[in-house]
């Protein structure tokens, strides 16, 4: 392998870059993925990428095909929105999302068929902008969990040299395995991908990046970079050491090429572009079929739930019925969460819909979901090993607190991804995330960037 | 899941650590526990009463002091155990009780609690009291016992550094330590590792020290960074002072309160510097101090002071050595400027 020897890499940048040990706890990496029975209802809310919320383009009393679009935006960072079930749109008003916030929303009550939107097909695809442009017709955002519109990565600065893809199989999250699933179940579509998105693209090299916990992973993916022989021998299969947060973009650059992202700047400022596993595949069933992001991978898992499985979903479902199709609980639950246990969210309640960016509903009981009485920072500095950033949370904490934005800036606040790496390794159980938010938000006050 | 139930909802992450400031603190315990019987086999029972009273009196005082400030209870995190062990090992074993006991006040309640507690105090709580206690009662505190089987009688003797201290550097160094080794002046290397030395409670025994250290390093609680690049600082200046002569090196470095000094105490997480560079800026800073103290002052001894002054020096040594965050930029004018410039 030459320069690109992973060991080489990982011995230049060395164990001592930051970083947490965190149980996998992957419970659902050996069961197939499971497709759920069509729901009654779904409520696909507007906002479901980072960027601009989508307006609903249907009414009540509206029939809508699978993969109708109900709601678009004429703004460039965004993603429309699709049916994800045919049937009658049954109300379109504010709903409460996972993490809190209020967004418009579409509701569709199913009429059981599944039928396809008539205006369906494959598009034309054999140029950057066709790409591009294709891409955000299907609604695709980053599967990984971010949900950053992929459209938006994909159309890169014509003056900027990108030349590596990078594929982001890692999943360093604990529990969540729904990568791994479609590394396993979708290999021909991965493979598609890449060389879809190498040839209209023109990236020199392609890095399939995964963690070395996944060796059926990474067996399957050694075929698809082997079988890259006609191709000029570009693609290349990556074992990266399993530490958290491998996965996180700027991270996976770092240790796939050895450049480091500026701050406040993107992969493609040094030449890559990112793409998660799962959204890779995707782009190949859209391009042959047409069909857009409609439903995807969801992991459910946790001690509280019965029967813990990874089940294909369609977007919009309400949480309670999708673990209800795992069984349901077996205890109280006392804490549960969209997304992995080091960045998902909290959410109240099971009445929430599944957003395309969802790739996780865990379920906890309390003892599962340790929580730490906080305690008095003893300055340890284990907050400041563990980050990846170079960042001394403690020292963030402490400006915060006196509202000193100049100072936080300097600090390099901005960089944090909030991966939280600092609070999982505090001894004192402070919530050190938290208090990277509220230096953000002192930041955001002050206008400081 | 019934209606009543109510989710509890926190900031990520939803996992933590099992680390706990009182599982380090009991890892540090434990790391000292060696050097405790090590002192007590060697200076016998009376050891143990010190050491008994300095991590009693420490408990209590800690209680005391919470409880008057009106703040919560503390001792539970183990911090006052482990600063009135490492009181107890910087003390003569013929120190006077009351003396320890007045100790550990300055430890606990001077240094530690005044400034706000665990995490607070900018200056190491034991070190400062054995500071306090060697300005206020030097005979006591450099009444140094040879190691004796019977204690009754104990003999007042000089600890090997103070005999170091006598060698004439100018001199022929090599005469001069086999002189010392000859007369039994300088103990035995044999003794020097496993204690049988005059010294303090705690820092004679050099065996047990570095199980302790590795003890530590293995368990993550201690970076080598600190007692690294301190002990190797002191053995440069003292190799190049003696004209590389390696037996007074080894006994300057196990003579004193080195290696108890750079191992557990130099590593205090409050007192010393969080980043790695700090670390070793820190490190080569208490080695400088120890080994111009050493040869130039009119001290045998400077570990402690080292230590002292170096941790007043932390915040400065930390913002010198503040960690590039990643992805850092140079700001913009400079990048301009070059840019014209090409």
């Amino acid at each position: 392998m030459g320069k690109l020897s992973p060991d080489a890499i990982l011995k230049a940048i060395g164990k001592g870059k930051g970083g947490v040990a965190v149980a996998h706890n992957k419970l659902t990496a050996e069961k197939e993925t499971v497709r759920i029975p069509i729901p009654e209802t779904v409520t696909l809310p507007m906002l479901q990428h980072i960027g601009a919320p989508c307006t609903p383009t249907v009414k009540k009393g509206d029939y809508v095909g699978v993969g109708q679009i109900v709601g678009d935006s004429d703004k460039y960072v965004s993603a429309p929105i699709h049916a994800s079930v045919s049937g009658k749109v049954i109300a379109v008003q504010d709903v409460k999302l996972a993490n809190g916030k209020m967004a418009p929303a579409v509701t569709i009550e199913s009429d059981g068929e599944m039928k396809l939107f008539e205006g369906i097909e494959a598009p034309r695809v054999t140029n950057k902008a066709e790409l591009v442009k294709a891409i955000r017709e299907s609604g695709l955002v980053g599967l990984g969990g971010a949900g950053f519109p992929t459209h938006v990565k994909l159309n890169t600065p014509e003056d900027k040299d990108i030349d590596t893809l990078i594929i982001n199989a890692a999943e360093c999250e604990p529990y969540i395995t729904v990568d791994y699933r479609e590394c396993l179940e979708n290999s021909w579509n991965i493979m598609g991908g890449v060389y879809t998105l190498q040839e209209i693209l023109g990236f020199k090299r392609v890095i399939i990046a995964v963690e070395d916990n996944k060796p059926q992973a990474i067996k399957i993916l050694k075929d698809i970079a082997d079988s890259d022989i006609d191709h000029g021998n570009i693609v290349r299969l990556m074992t990266l050491k399993s530490r958290y947060p491998q996965g996180a973009e700027k991270m996976m650059v770092l240790s796939a090429t050895g450049r480091k992202v500026p701050a406040g700047g993107l992969p493609s400022d040094v030449g890559c572009v990112v793409m998660n596993v799962a959204s890779t595949a995707f782009v190949s069933r859209y391009l042959k079929t047409g069909k857009p992001l409609t439903s995807r991978s969801v992991t459910v898992s946790g001690n509280c739930i019965k029967d813990p499985m990874n089940v294909r979903v369609p977007i919009g479902m309400e949480f309670q019925q999708i673990i209800d199709f795992c069984g349901g609980f077996t205890e109280e639950p006392y804490k549960i969460l969209s997304g992995g246990p080091m960045m998902g969210t909290a959410v109240t309640g099971t009445d929430v819909p599944l957003l395309k960016s969802n790739n996780a509903i865990l379920a906890f009981s309390k003892n599962a979901a340790r929580i730490k009485p906080e305690r008095e920072c003893i300055r340890c500095g284990r907050c400041h090993a563990a980050c990846p950033m170079s960042l001394i949370p403690t020292q963030i904490e402490k400006f915060a607190a006196l509202k000193d934005a100049e100072m936080l800036s300097k600090l390099g606040t901005s960089v944090c991804m909030e991966c939280g790496s600092c609070a999982y390794s505090c001894p004192a159980g402070k919530p050190l995330v938290q208090h990277m938010r509220l230096a953000k938000e002192v930041m955001r006050q002050a206008g400081v960037k | 899941m019934s209606d009543k139930t109510i989710l509890t909802v926190s900031a990520s992450p939803h996992t933590k650590s099992s680390g706990t400031v009182t599982g380090i603190m009991l890892d540090v315990i434990i790391s000292l526990i060696p050097a405790a019987f090590a002192g007590v086999a060697v200076f016998g029972i009376r050891a143990a009463l010190v050491i008994a009273v300095c991590i009693i009196s420490c408990v209590l005082f800690e209680f005391l002091s919470r409880k008057i400030m009106k703040r919560s209870s503390s001792i539970g995190d183990l911090s006052a155990v482990v600063t009135g062990l490492l009181l107890a090992f910087n003390l003569p074993v013929g120190i006077p009780i009351w003396m320890c006991v007045v100790g550990s006040f300055v430890a606990i309640v001077i240094a530690k609690q005044m400034f706000g507690g665990i995490g607070h105090n900018f200056a190491n709580p034991a070190i400062t009291a054995r500071i306090v206690l060697l300005v206020s009662f030097a005979s006591a505190m450099t009444g140094f016992t040879a190691p004796a089987k019977n204690t009754v009688d104990a003999l007042t003797t000089a600890t090997p550094l103070a005999h170091l201290s006598g060698i004439d550097l100018s001199g022929d160094i090599s005469a001069q330590m086999d002189m010392l080794l000859a007369d039994g002046d300088l103990p035995k290397f044999f003794n020097m590792l496993f204690g049988v030395r005059a010294g303090c409670i705690g820092e004679v025994c050099s065996v047990a020290l570095i199980l302790g250290a590795i003890y530590l390093i293995l368990r993550g609680i201690i970076s080598i960074a600190i007692p690294g690049s301190y002990i190797a600082t002191v053995a440069v200046f003292m190799l190049i002072s003696s004209g590389f002569n390696v037996t007074f090196t080894v006994y300057e470095l196990l003579g004193g309160g080195l290696l108890l000094g750079a191992f557990f105490m130099a590593t205090d997480y409050s007192t010393s510097p969080i980043t790695m560079k700090g670390k070793i800026v820190f490190g080569i800073g208490c080695g400088i101090l120890t080994s111009v103290i050493r040869l130039f002052g009119s001290l045998p001894e400077g570990v402690s002071y080292s230590i002292l002054l170096m941790n007043i020096a932390v915040p400065l040594i930390e913002k010198a050595t503040a960690p590039k965050y990643f992805g850092f930029i140079k700001k913009k004018k400079e990048k301009k400027a070059k840019e014209g410039a090409a």
